[in-house]
């Protein structure tokens, strides 16, 4: 059995019979054995899914219609909420949470028989690009364990790569689907902000992040997008898609396509192996009828800095009720006074997301906000500016996903600075409510590099068929498991 | 000179639904904790999903104090910890991104002085935080969520009171408007609170915070009023400062100035986009909105019902309800009775005959009903329908019965809801107009009171207590009018 294959090309097998639900979740479970002690792409496992496969069977023996994910594994970022499965953020803080509803997408995947096979680890609250800020500490690259995966959905990433799943979620605030979707060679989309509801992921910078479903190709991503998209009454900021169908004249093509290439994401900064892989994927462009041309976004310089300013202030504020009183870890609060409570149980958070609480207090303060927050804001207004503009010239806008190729484990720990830089090309699209999608293009010395491609907002139907040109030109080795 | 400003809470108790989920708006009666989801708690990941009835009903009340609306509104996060608060932020509005709250600039008149309102703005009541323990040192906090997410409307005046009695006055027309509009009941306790800021002749704005009832109110005010006076006597600077209201000792205490300090860190709620309100939502609202108290006490007038009469009767929602289903039924009686007019003289009988029978009935309600019926339980329990009340007065103009006897028959009815008629026979209230009956009644009188007699032949003032003689004999059933000339010519 090939655990690999497409969650398009499993769903056609279960259909043909080629093998059950049973089987195939039973070897996933295998392979999580084999290779999850190592790659740690997982922080809880669903002991039931064994028997949901097995109920899934005896259904479509016995004729019953089932949904249209027919079984198929999927993994869950630990920030999204799956009713009855602890929900720990990678935090101390949620180390005994039970999410008691279902996130809207994890509802609307289950009533498409998909099967959800564990939590997959993350940076903690999703603050960071390479997990190595989850307090279960870090999942591993599986193209070269002494690499970091990227992040923070970097458990997802790798339980696609590894083999661990067919498919999975994360979710993007600045990049957390496309960098490790890039870092581990599988295809990762940030949807338009409000096409996927929000309601049920565990909010970190709340207006600009969404769920991203992660794939190993660009056709099994719009597949599950078709799954999980769309309005929803339980988030007030999702917007009506009709019912779109991503899958559709997906292999249209984008001959007489305008592409700009963001000249401020290929410049300095930006590692030369990634420079030469940017510019073989232009050419390919070129070659399948798209013109090419750079465009200047001049408030790109200043996009990871409003950034920083605007997360860390909606998350000093989506934080705040991780106050230990009504649900979160054995601490006993009898005997404290009120302020010295909270401000006993919240030092366990981790030293990422305290540095960006401390930040996230500060930034929008009285006196302190003008200088700050309001300028972040109005960078982000900017910049959405001239990415409209720029899309009334050219239809998609490409970049190298992360600038840099996947590095070493505590490399850049203590470089806080230096690890915000790797979000450079991902936090434009966040910003802006822009889909962004991340092909994988190239395996360099063993180590992946991903294409980003930006669309208009609401234009997934056509970033997919980019995408999916793109994914045709390419033909890369299989993860060295 | 004094300067007093409010900031008044009101809860939208008669709302179905909290603010951001479908949990209870009125949250009383329920055990503690049971009113409660996922939102209202902000357990992570839930989302608040905006009521659109409570914009809509915060509109209205924009509306009634005459504040401009605007187009567009937004919601700000108010952060700050404290254990009632789940999310540890509020949900609230603020004007920094120009005016984006439910209302802006009105007013409301006093007496003839005219207060202005600042503005109003929505936003979600926190739980509530119950002590137990008998000393501070074995204290506890129990925290009850039950309320947390209930809409409430704020509304935030200008300092422009004078002195604690125009603040009385001020919240007793605002109470009244708000039950007029069926916003809110703001007899449940809690629905509406007030915290104060006071000023006087130099001296810094000292807000109070902490009061629970009006009655409190006004309490806090004299006291922190006389306090200010003192120190500037004594030429001590007051200081702006917040200061807490002491239930038990009825004090003022001075917040720690940490609190003071206190930096919300407002900015804006992305969980909720902005929320159009366009003219034809204004237009709507405002041809949905009840009939105001004033203009309910300018038609009561026209009746021909006295000013003070009027005043009452209009400013209490569950009377005028009442009135005004009462006022309907009659209507139809009177047009069964006169036929419908079809020209100038039928008209003007038919509004004479509804003019006596509006003031007859807001008689009946002012100084009868009102004082049976003083407290929800009695309303709740009481049986007296529009029909019932029709038909007494009805009786009293057609001199079946006296006013005297009306009492007893309305206290019947709202205990038992029997009809007028089975009232009457049961006790033998029916009128004594029979000539024979009264003139037997009135020659025992005339035997009995010869003293009064020969007065009254000198003073026809005196005449007036041989009729209340006559009265009593018939238990106050004798046709007043009939008696008078009855011993008028018996005497002469
Ligand atoms: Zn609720």
């Amino acid at each position: 059995m090939n655990l690999g294959i497409s969650a398009l090309d499993y769903i056609e097998a279960i259909k043909n019979g080629e093998f059950t639900v049973e089987e195939f979740v039973s070897e996933t479970f295998d392979q999580i054995k084999k290779v999850d002690g190592k790659l740690h792409a997982y922080l809880s496992l669903n002991d039931k899914a064994l028997d949901q496969a097995k109920e899934l069977d005896k259904k479509r023996k016995a004729k019953e219609k089932i949904g249209s994910c027919m079984g198929m594994p999927i993994a869950i970022k630990d920030n999204i909420c799956v009713k009855g499965a602890k929900t720990t953020c990678a935090s101390k803080m949620l180390e005994k949470y039970t999410a008691p509803f279902d996130a809207t997408v994890i509802a609307r995947l289950r009533k498409q028989d998909a099967l959800f096979i564990g939590k997959t680890n993350l940076d903690e609250f999703a603050m960071g690009t390479t997990t190595e800020f989850s307090v279960y500490g870090p999942s591993k690259n599986p193209w070269n364990q002494e690499y970091v995966p990227g992040g923070s959905s970097g458990g997802s990433a790798v339980a696609v790569s590894a083999l661990e799943s067919v498919v999975s979620l994360g979710s993007d605030t600045g990049g957390s689907v496309r960098n490790p979707a890039s870092f581990c060679s599988i295809v990762g989309l940030k949807p338009t902000y409000g096409l996927v509801s929000r309601y049920g992921l565990i909010s970190y910078a709340n207006s600009i992040e969404q769920i991203g479903p992660m794939a190993r190709t660009v056709k099994d991503t719009a597949f599950l997008l078709n799954v999980i998209s769309g309005i929803d009454p339980n988030d007030n900021t999702t917007i009506d898609n009709h019912g779109e169908d991503y899958l559709k004249n997906i292999d249209s093509g984008i001959d007489g396509k305008k592409i700009g290439i963001i000249s401020e994401m290929v410049g300095k900064g930006t590692d030369n192996t990634v420079s030469s892989a940017t510019k073989k994927a232009l050419a390919k462009f070129e070659d399948l009828g798209a013109k090419c041309e750079e465009i200047p976004i001049d408030m790109v310089d200043y996009s990871v800095a409003s950034y920083y300013t605007i997360t860390s202030t909606e998350a000093g504020s989506n934080l705040a009720r991780y106050d230990n009183l009504r649900y979160g870890f054995d601490f006993d609060l009898e005997g404290y006074e009120f302020n010295s409570y909270i401000s006993k149980a919240r030092r366990s958070f981790g030293p990422e997301v305290t540095r960006r609480l401390i930040i996230g207090g500060f930034v929008p303060s009285a006196g302190h906000a003008g200088k700050y927050f309001l300028k972040a804001l109005k960078v982000k207004s900017r910049l959405t500016k001239e990415i409209n503009a720029a899309f009334k010239k050219v239809d998609f806008l490409v970049a190298p996903t992360v600038p840099i190729l996947p590095f070493k484990f505590g490399e850049k720990l203590d470089d806080p600075v230096a690890m915000f830089l790797i979000d450079f090309n991902t936090v434009t699209a966040n910003l802006t409510g822009k889909p962004a999608i991340s092909v994988p293009f190239e395996i360099s010395n063993g180590l992946p590099i991903g294409i980003q491609i930006i669309a208009d907002s609401m234009q997934e139907k056509s970033l997919f068929q980019a995408a999916y040109a793109l994914e045709s030109t390419t033909n890369l080795p299989k993860v060295p498991l | 000179m004094t300067k007093i400003g409010l900031e008044i809470h009101c809860q939208l108790t008669k709302l179905e639904s909290k603010l951001f989920c479908s949990c209870k708006a009125d949250y009383r009666g329920f055990e503690p904790n049971t009113n409660i989801c996922p939102v209202c708690v902000g357990l992570p990941g839930s989302l608040p999903r905006l009521n659109k009835k409570a914009i809509e009903k915060a509109t209205v009340i924009a509306m009634a104090l005459n504040c401009q609306t605007p187009q567009k509104i937004a919601f700000f996060r108010k952060n700050y910890f404290y254990p009632d608060l789940p999310k540890n932020f509020q949900i609230t509005q603020l004007n920094i991104y120009g005016p984006t709250s439910i209302g802006q600039e009105g007013k409301i008149s006093v007496e003839g002085k005219e207060i202005q309102i600042r503005r109003i703005q929505l936003e979600e009541d926190p739980g509530r935080l119950i002590y137990e323990g008998s000393s501070e040192r074995t204290q506890i906090t129990l925290v009850d969520y039950n309320r947390a997410g209930t809409p409430l409307v704020e509304i935030v005046t200008e300092p422009d009171f004078e002195n604690p009695k125009q603040v009385r006055l001020f919240l007793n027309i605002l109470s009244d408007l708000l039950e007029n509009l069926g916003v809110s009941d703001p007899s449940l306790e809690g629905a509406m609170r007030a915290d104060a800021n006071v000023s006087i002749e130099g001296g810094s704005k000292v807000e109070i915070k902490n009061i629970n009832s009006f009655y409190d109110l006004e309490k806090a005010l004299h006291f922190e009023l006389t306090r200010q006076q003192s120190l500037a006597e004594r030429k001590i600077e007051i200081i702006q400062e917040t200061r807490h209201w002491d239930d038990k000792r009825k004090i003022t205490i001075s917040a720690r100035s940490k609190e003071e300090e206190e930096d919300y860190r407002y900015f804006l709620e992305g969980d909720i986009p902005w929320v159009k309100i366009d003219s034809k939502t204004v237009e709507r609202l405002k041809e949905g909105m009840p009939e105001s108290i004033s203009s309910k006490k300018i038609r009561y007038e026209n009746y021909g019902i006295p000013t003070q009469v009027a005043d009452i009767l209009s400013s209490e929602k569950y009377f005028s309800d009442f009135f005004q289903k009462y006022l309907d039924y009659s209507n139809l009686v009177i047009n069964k009775k006169l036929g419908v007019p079809n020209n100038f003289n039928e008209i003007e009988e038919f509004d004479k005959k509804y003019h006596s029978f509006a003031k007859e009935g807001a008689n009946i309600i002012t100084t009868d009903l009102m004082g049976l019926l003083d407290n929800k339980e009695k309303r709740n329990a009481s049986k007296l329908t529009a029909e019932h009340l029709s038909d007494l007065v009805n009786a009293i103009l057609e001199n079946k019965i006296t006013r005297h006897s009306s009492k007893t028959v309305l206290q019947t009815m709202v205990k038992t809801g029997k009809p007028i008629s089975e009232i009457i026979s049961e006790f033998a209230l029916e009128q004594v107009s029979d000539d024979a009956i009264l003139s037997t009644m009135i020659d025992e009188v005339i035997k009995e009171e010869s003293k009064a007699v020969e007065e009254a032949k000198l003073n026809p003032e005196a005449i007036n207590y041989l009729v209340g003689k006559v009265m009593k004999k018939t238990k106050g059933q004798a046709d007043p009018t009939l008696t008078l000339n009855l011993l008028k010519k018996k005497i002469s």
